[in-house]
């Protein structure tokens, strides 16, 4: 790219003085002690497409990758020329090979997860008790946090996978655009208190050890849900929870050992968000939140930041704009218009950068400049590549 | 004559500027003398950030803004933990047995493994906002919108019958879906969906205008945010973005004419990119507004310019 008037030399050379560090995504993947990379980032910042052109542009360096997107929407396979996605990665037609690395995507189906882990961690009988279960249906498939559940179980096994037949040595991970910033890391937590809690033992008469002292607190409470949700649902609850108790330990094992696993210094996060206000809140949310849990920040990814190769001010765009209203000009008008809107959103970008910067010096950062077409091929997945790796 | 719209529901995916455009949207109802309310289900201090005041908590309506027309709008956050005991309370007059619920985990648990019941509390609450009006209760509203889920989630949200189908077949919580499913299909509540020109947020439109049919519920209007309006035409356009203009504005040196002309060829192409994507809108049948890029940040100034923008253009009820 070349010098000219664009926001990223401002947050480089803020008044301040202060320099942000650059996020090396080079470096990043060219660590094989780098195993996990998981994008994180709120709704509409370009997740997707990030985590897609960072495991094309690692597998055309050499690794082995496998991208797991938990993203609904059918983004990814589009992108990627891959026809379909579900719970099994698919291989990357046309990627280039010459380095030695190899491309795998795969889309999660959070409840076919659910689904091989019921049948894999317990008897015929007991699997198909569980799978026929109403409320196990519920919960597998409508229960808010059991998708980023999943997405810890499947990359979990991912993981085991990849250490035990060298099938893969990167992983990269979209994570859901998530309501709440970090129900990702949340979410274990909250599904194995649920799924573990008091309460579940408390609809299990009879009640065991002290809890039988809350005998009449209990019957208020079963009466009171029975009343809201109906019986139906309280029976299928027990009967599933009777069927359920020997996985409850595994699952939480095995939550633990993810959550270690995305804490070590084999992963690392990259937060994505785009130079709006909003969208920089978020993220900031995020890198406090992954602070706080511990959690290894590479940086922050910005995309769609917007760049002018033409140095000229809007005031004096909109002046010659001015001095040539009303002439024949209609197409110079129009494009010093375009082009002082454009150094407008140029200049806010870049002050709301600049406030995250200096409330956040540390984070390192590197800018995805805003392209005039949809990535929706390798080549443009390619190149926004280039675009992440490049530092200016 | 079509009645009053008294119900607004806003939806649109992420970042196409959903929650903007419902505080933009209750600002233009807000008209002289009217009360305006403006509701949010996520939890995210969405209202309170936009419109720069302290964050909404619990079930207080707080007001937010005073519109330059003379009207007011007000902000409630909605909570489903605090509207299940609500609920509790006006129906089964339960509110200990609620405390001692909410201390077992029950109300995390009962929202958790019904995600539909949430969904019902939710709109439950908005539901009664709404309700005021009709009762001529006092603290009544002219007018609610809703910031809603986004696209991808709309239909599942508002389809409480559904949501409820599951759960309860009779009783209080039946009945509440019932009544809010009428109010929800009835002429009063409109959705409108929020999109950008852009590839995805405008399949999402269609996704969600095809999710909602079956519901029932009224689509009012598809909201084109952040739509850079043009002077010129399809074919001037066609030469611009194929970067065969040469642009000569005088004071220019050739050379910053020549970037002129490759930037202004980018901001042509997707111009075009942006009329096809509004004819593939014009296609759904249903009313469109554009609402034009600012290129500005958003505060309380912009909000009010954005409101005057949706009232030039939408029939609203409020004139």
């Amino acid at each position: 790219m070349t010098n000219g008037y664009r926001a990223k030399s401002m947050v480089e050379h803020p008044h301040a003085g202060l320099a942000v560090p650059f996020l090396d995504i080079d470096k990043i993947i060219g660590d094989r002690e780098t195993k996990i990379i998981i994008c994180c980032g709120s709704g509409g910042v370009g997740k997707t497409t990030t985590s897609a052109a960072v495991a094309l542009r690692a597998s055309e360096a050499g690794r082995k990758v496998v991208v797991l997107t938990i993203d609904p929407a059918r983004r990814l396979a589009q992108s990627l020329g891959v026809g379909e996605l579900d719970n099994t990665p698919r291989p990357v037609p046309m990627i280039d090979t010459a380095a030695g690395g190899s491309l795998d995507a795969m889309m999660l189906d959070m409840k076919g997860t659910f689904d091989d882990v019921v049948i894999a961690h317990s008897t015929p009988e007991k699997a198909e008790a569980i799978l026929q279960n109403q409320f196990y249906m519920a919960l597998s498939s409508e229960f808010s946090g059991t998708q980023e559940y999943m997405a810890m179980e499947k990359l979990g096994q991912l993981h085991s996978e990849a250490e035990a037949h060298g099938t893969w040595d990167l992983i990269v991970v979209d994570t859901p655009p998530a309501r709440s910033a970090l129900d990702f890391l949340d979410a274990p937590e909250h599904l194995s208190s649920l799924l573990d809690g008091r309460f579940l033992r408390l609809l299990l008469p009879p009640a065991r050890g002290p809890l039988r002292l809350m005998g009449a607190g209990f019957s208020i409470v079963s009466a009171v849900i029975t009343k809201i949700l109906g019986a139906q649902i309280i029976n299928d609850v027990k009967t599933f929870v009777r069927a359920f108790e020997a996985l409850f330990g595994g699952f939480r094992q095995r939550a633990t050992a993810t959550f270690q696993l995305l804490s070590s210094r084999h992963s690392t996060f990259l937060v994505v968000a785009t130079p709006q206000h909003d969208a920089l809140r978020e993220a900031a949310y995020f890198v406090d939140r992954l602070t706080e849990e511990g959690m290894p920040i590479s940086g922050m990814v910005v995309n769609r930041v917007h760049t002018s190769a033409l140095a000229i001010s809007p005031e004096r765009a909109l002046s010659l704009a001015e001095d040539l209203a009303g002439s024949s000009a209609a197409l110079e008008v129009e494009a010093l218009r375009r082009h002082a809107n454009l150094m407008r959103l140029i200049e806010t970008e870049a002050h709301q950068m600049e406030r995250f910067a200096s409330a956040r010096p540390t984070v390192a950062q590197t800018q995805v400049q805003a392209l005039p077409t949809d990535v929706t091929d390798l080549s443009a997945l390619r190149r926004v590549g280039v675009l992440l790796a490049d530092k200016d | 004559m079509t009645p009053r719209h008294t119900w607004h529901i806003v939806s649109g995916k992420g970042g196409t500027g959903k929650t903007t455009m419902a505080g933009a949207l209750a600002c233009a109802l807000a008209t002289s003398g009217r009360r305006i309310l403006l509701c949010e289900v996520e939890g995210r201090n969405g209202i309170s950030e936009l419109f720069d005041v302290a964050p909404l908590s619990g079930a207080e309506e707080r007001r937010i803004s005073r519109t330059p027309s003379g009207g007011m709008v007000y902000g409630l956050s909605v909570d489903a933990e605090d509207a299940l005991m609500e609920y509790l309370d006006t129906f089964y007059h339960l509110s200990i047995a609620g405390r001692a619920l909410d201390r077992f985990g029950a109300v995390d648990f009962a929202t958790s493994i019904a995600p539909g019941l949430r969904d019902v509390l939710l709109t439950g609450k908005v539901y009664e906002a709404v309700r005021r009006k009709i009762k001529n209760r006092p603290n009544a509203y002219d007018a609610v919108v809703l910031d809603a889920p986004p696209t991808g989630r709309i239909a599942q949200f508002l389809n409480v019958h559904a949501a409820v189908a599951g759960l309860a077949k009779v009783g209080p919580i039946r009945n509440q879906a019932d009544s809010i499913m009428r109010l929800l299909r009835s002429a009063t509540t409109a959705v409108h969906i929020v999109t950008l020109l852009e590839d995805m947020p405008v399949t999402e439109t269609e996704e969600a205008v095809a999710a909602l049919r079956p519901t029932q519920i009224r689509i009012g209007t598809v909201i084109e945010n952040m739509v850079t309006p043009t002077p010129l035409d399809h074919h001037q356009l066609e030469t611009a973005a194929a970067g065969s203009v040469i642009l000569k504005v005088p004071g220019l040196t050739i050379k910053q004419n020549h970037a002129l002309a490759s930037e202004f060829a980018i901001e042509a192409a997707r111009t075009l990119q942006e009329q096809q994507r509004h004819d593939r809108l014009t296609a759904l049948g249903l009313p469109l507004v554009q609402v034009a890029f600012d290129h500005g940040a958003i505060d309380e100034g912009a909000i009010f310019a954005i409101a005057d923008q949706l009232t030039d253009q939408m029939s609203l009820e409020a004139a």
